[in-house]
């Protein structure tokens, strides 16, 4: 146990999660007082002291899944050749739901028969039959063989596609509309939908479960362990994120912009005195017979700097934009003013689609449908863009304006023009570049970000929601 | 020490008498926070009932339940102990005309009589069992978290002038963060971590069945279905559990059995309370039904 408990926190550690020596005493402690068959109040014990922060919860039960998914009595599955297993998942069936005619047959079912009993498993909202249901989906459909070097994500498709959810939810909507008395209302339409979709994801669930507990037997835990580490939110690449990812990525973006506009509030309110009052410190030095014995400072006058963001919204890095956009706004109460303009080729101020907007989703979706960028084919062209700046905005940028620029660079050959980014930072405050890039693609290909790296303050590596807030707490 | 509770099952059993229901997960760490004397940190969205759970905690097992209050600029004078000067001057000046020598002074006004106690030093030194709640410990500045670690870790306080205050029993400490700025690793790291999210379906309803008097079970069925509909929406702030109950007492009190669209948009600023938030949610939910099908995340979209 005690092994396979350091083993446990050793690939927490290596997820990226930070376990001390302490914590893993502590865990340890915990489950002495735990009866050890109880799996859920086990994995509670587990994370009441190894996680301390809620972003890192999915990790770790990613991690527990596959530490611990072998070990429980339902949990139990064939060790078997595959040409047996299918009897042996009917039988495990057969223990979990009250059906034994049906459940030691199961491996015998035709496939609209086993579709047909999901359907009514879901109608009726039964978890151990869907449980059931989902382990021989996966035993049927997901084709998986031993040794075959595929991730569970292959097999997750497979199954998911053979049984059909999207005609299964519309199976069931109809059915809810025909079986209610009068015809649905909008409101519980929408409830009755919400219910269904609950299921499936649910189903889903199981069928992921199914799929990881095979993996995992059939690979070894040290393994599966690895292939299944994802990032933390903080440090997933805006690039490359999933679809999953980037809706985390926006739920964790809100409460991360409050922080930070905490923090910032806070640091001005602490901030150092201003410099040196003489006049008013030889003014009081008269009370002590003219000796200066306490000085007198000048209020500290709060640098609100005024923000120019200019974002390249090509395909490539329009995340990225997005989100900095967001963070950006999200916290614009910090800055005296802030002015958005984006870019593909041609370039076009958005500051109107954010003023007076409490959604700034919405503001960010009108930004990227209405906003005119296009200038010859929609393919990235900066040096054009900042002509257009220099030439139309020029004469805004003053000695209070701190200018971002947001893009990998990748000119696609046109002409740098980098002269515009040299006479902005003769005007500006500040000029930063941020760059969704890995530093290591830099100047690579296309991009020519060293070229307009030298006329800026500070070139930043900025991939992930960690060193994006590191940024902006620099910037303020 | 005796433990408060005999197994996790009996602290869910227990909770659910007060009327507090708990999950596994909760039930959880409030048994293991006895069984390890160790402080819990609670961490949710507003209005999960962070603070409920230590005032349950403490009406169940029949302690005091003493609370400090967090705010920024909240230091030791507040939250640890404090000299009373005002007792201490008059004591110098009673001595004046005795012979006391200065060194009987000193120990005399040193001394417990003139320790004004504040709720941590109070929590330490209680003779009968209490239950200490730190509420929303994020919004103290960093470095005053400093002054929570020696009585998070040890249960005692330090004076200079007394010496160590060791416990006389060992407290419950909870501690409760709303989130708003990332505690520091050596707090977390005294803590047993616990995080409250909005409950699932099953146990709003029974939750609103509790808490309101009166509610019909279908009422309540419904109340909770629609409530977690509305939070799957991107909403500035998603319905807490009190606005849950607010809700269905709000629809008690109007005599509603079964909750229609004009019902519900009636009565919607109860659950939510920004503009932008309700008309969202009107939008989605009255008026055009088939809206949501099209925009929004539809089950179709959203297949891998």
């Amino acid at each position: 146990m005690l092994e396979l408990l350091a083993g446990f926190i050793q690939e927490l550690r290596e997820a990226g999660l930070p376990v001390s020596l302490t914590e893993n005493l502590d865990a340890m402690e915990a489950i002495k007082h735990i009866p050890l068959e109880d799996r859920e109040a086990f994995k509670y014990a587990l994370a009441a002291t190894l996680v301390k922060n809620n972003a890192h919860w999915r990790s770790f039960e990613t991690v527990f899944e596959v530490y611990f998914s072998l070990r429980g009595k339902e949990y139990l599955i064939d060790q078997g050749d595959d040409d047996e297993s299918s009897d042996a998942a009917g039988d495990a069936e057969a223990d979990d739901v009250p059906m034994q005619g049906q459940g030691g047959a199961g491996g015998r079912m035709t496939n609209d028969e086993l579709a047909e009993m999901l359907y009514r498993a879901l109608m009726r909202g039964d978890e151990a039959m869907m449980r059931a249901i989902a382990r021989q989906a996966v035993e049927r459909f997901a084709g998986m063989e031993p040794g075959r070097p595929v991730g569970g994500t292959y097999y997750l498709y497979r199954t998911l596609r053979n049984l059909d959810l999207d005609n299964l939810f519309e199976r069931l909507m109809d059915s809810a509309r025909e079986s209610a008395p009068e015809p649905l209302s909008p409101l519980e339409e929408r409830l009755e939908a919400d219910e269904y979709q609950h299921r499936l994801d649910q189903l889903k669930q199981e069928v992921e479960a199914e799929i990881r507990r095979r993996l995992v037997a059939d690979r070894g835990v040290e393994a599966m362990a690895k292939t299944l580490r994802k990032p933390l939110p903080e440090d997933v690449d805006f690039m490359h994120a999933s679809r999953e990812e980037m809706a985390n990525l926006r739920k964790a973006i809100y409460p991360l912009t409050r922080r930070l506009a905490v923090r910032l509030a806070r640091k001005r309110r602490h901030g150092r005195k201003g410099p040196l009052d003489f006049r008013n410190t030889v003014r009081h030095s008269l009370s002590y017979g003219g000796v200066p014995a306490e000085p007198k400072f000048r209020f500290p006058r709060p640098a609100k700097p005024e923000i120019m963001v200019i974002a390249d919204i090509s395909g490539s890095v329009a995340a990225f934009a997005r989100f900095t956009l967001h963070l950006v706004y999200a916290i614009s109460s910090q800055f005296s003013k802030v002015r958005a303009f984006v870019f593909i080729d041609g370039l076009d101020e958005v500051t109107r689609f954010f003023e007076g907007v409490e959604d700034i989703t919405e503001a960010v979706h009108r930004v990227n449908t209405e906003a005119d960028v296009v200038w010859v084919d929609g393919h990235s062209d900066y040096g054009h863009a900042f002509e257009v700046f220099w030439k139309e905005y020029g004469k805004d940028v003053g000695p209070k304006t701190s200018v971002m620029i947001l893009g990998d660079a990748r000119n696609n050959y046109h002409s740098s023009q980098s002269w515009v980014i040299k006479e902005i930072r003769h005007k500006a405050r500040h000029v930063y570049w941020l760059n969704p890039e890995p530093r290591s693609y830099w100047d690579t290909g296309d991009s020519i970000v060293s070229e307009y790296g030298i006329h800026c303050d500070g070139v930043y590596e900025c991939r992930n929601l960690r060193q994006l807030e590191a940024f902006v707490e620099k910037l303020a | 020490m005796e433990p408060r509770f005999e197994s996790v099952a009996a602290v869910r059993q227990d909770l659910a008498d007060v009327n507090y229901l708990a999950d596994e997960g909760i039930a959880g760490v409030v048994y293991l926070a006895d069984r390890l004397q160790k402080p819990v940190l609670v961490e949710g969205p507003a209005g999960t009932g962070k603070t409920q759970l230590a005032k349950s905690v403490a009406e169940i097992t029949g302690a005091r339940l003493i609370r400090l209050q967090c705010y920024e600029g909240l230091d030791e004078s507040k939250a640890l102990y404090e000299w009373n000067y005002k007792k201490q001057l008059l004591r110098i000046q009673a001595e004046r005309n005795t012979d006391g020598t200065w060194d009987d002074i000193e120990d005399d006004i040193f001394s417990d009589d003139f320790l004004l106690t504040r709720p941590l030093l109070e929590a330490i030194r209680a003779e009968e069992p209490v239950v200490l709640l730190i509420d929303e410990v994020d919004r103290v500045e960093v470095e005053t978290e400093a002054l929570l670690l020696e009585i998070l870790s040890d249960y005692q306080v330090s004076i200079p002038e007394l010496g160590t205050v060791a416990a006389r029993q060992i407290p419950l400490v909870f501690l409760t963060s709303n989130n708003t700025r990332e505690l520091s690793e050596a707090l977390k790291r005294r803590c047993l971590f616990l995080h409250i999210d909005y409950p699932d379906l099953e146990r709003e309803k029974e939750i609103v069945l509790a808490k309101v008097p009166d509610v019909t079970e279908s009422l309540a069925d419904q109340v909770a279905r629609i409530v977690r509909s509305i939070r799957q929406l991107e909403l500035k702030k998603s319905p807490s559990v009190s606005e849950t109950l607010d809700w269905a007492r709000t629809l008690v009190l109007l005599g509603v059995e079964q909750v229609d669209e004009a019902q519900a948009t009636e009565t919607i600023n109860i659950l939510l309370k920004y503009q932008t938030d309700i008309a969202k949610a009107i939008k989605e939910f009255g008026g055009d039904g088939q809206a949501w099908m099209k925009g929004g995340p539809t089950p179709s979209s959203q297949k891998r």
